[in-house]
């Protein structure tokens, strides 16, 4: 089972776990992305994040396919915010379960990379010496 | 010729000025030639570490033609998570 979202309300640790736990299963891995309150040595004081909602389900949904057919997994959950994030603030849920716990850490860990690298998600930092898309520039 | 909107998010819609923007092309033009396009009326996408082109919601490819009425989105690096 796979379950995307982008939402622009706080996202719950609670609903992702619940989406993916199943009797057959032993071993539940959850990875919280959270903002910190610093990044290249300068204080961050909020996020803001821009989406292309209907690509980035998609890749997201592309990503969960990918890592059901990688690792032995049952279920697999992304999760994403959008919009204004304050320091603390869950910006990412990746929720997967399995029978054994093997492949539900190395399969989550894998999600968050690959969501790293293509899903169309931006993040602005806003820190004391400006605001900054991350990655964008050299 | 065909006329094309592109969509801008982030680092894109701040050098554009706008969350879209309308190009020329002729007919058989390439999402590659549409990148040029791009460079050419906004140089300041040259000094983004680099930027894709989405083509009806995916990554598309150099080669690829460009159709009327696609949905071609500019991709700056992203940076989710």
């Amino acid at each position: 089972m796979i379950d995307v979202q982008i939402s622009d309300q706080p996202l719950s640790i609670d609903t992702c776990y619940n989406t993916v736990q199943d009797p057959s299963c032993g071993g539940i891995c959850l990875f919280v992305g959270t903002i910190r309150n610093h990044n290249q040595g300068e204080d961050v004081s909020r996020l803001e994040f821009d989406s292309y909602d209907g690509m980035a389900l998609k890749e997201m949904r592309k990503i969960g396919e990918e890592v059901l057919e990688l690792y032995d997994l049952k279920s697999v959950v992304l999760h994403h915010r959008k919009g204004a994030l304050d320091i603390g603030d869950v910006a990412v849920i990746i929720a997967v379960s399995s029978v054994h716990r093997k492949a539900a850490f190395a399969g989550c860990e894998w999600v968050i990379d690959r969501l790293k690298e293509r899903v169309p998600i931006w993040k602005k930092e806003f820190r004391g010496d400006g605001s900054f898309w991350i990655n964008a520039r050299p | 010729m065909i006329n094309h909107t592109i969509l801008t998010f982030a680092a894109a819609r701040e050098i554009v000025g706008a969350a879209s923007f309308k190009t020329d092309l002729a007919p058989g033009a390439t999402v590659s030639d549409l990148r040029a396009r791009i460079l050419e009326a906004y140089p300041a996408f040259g000094e983004l570490s680099d930027f894709a082109i989405a083509r009806n919601e995916a990554y598309a490819l150099p080669e690829e033609v460009l159709v009327e009425g696609d949905e071609l989105v500019i991709i700056p690096p992203v940076s989710g998570g």
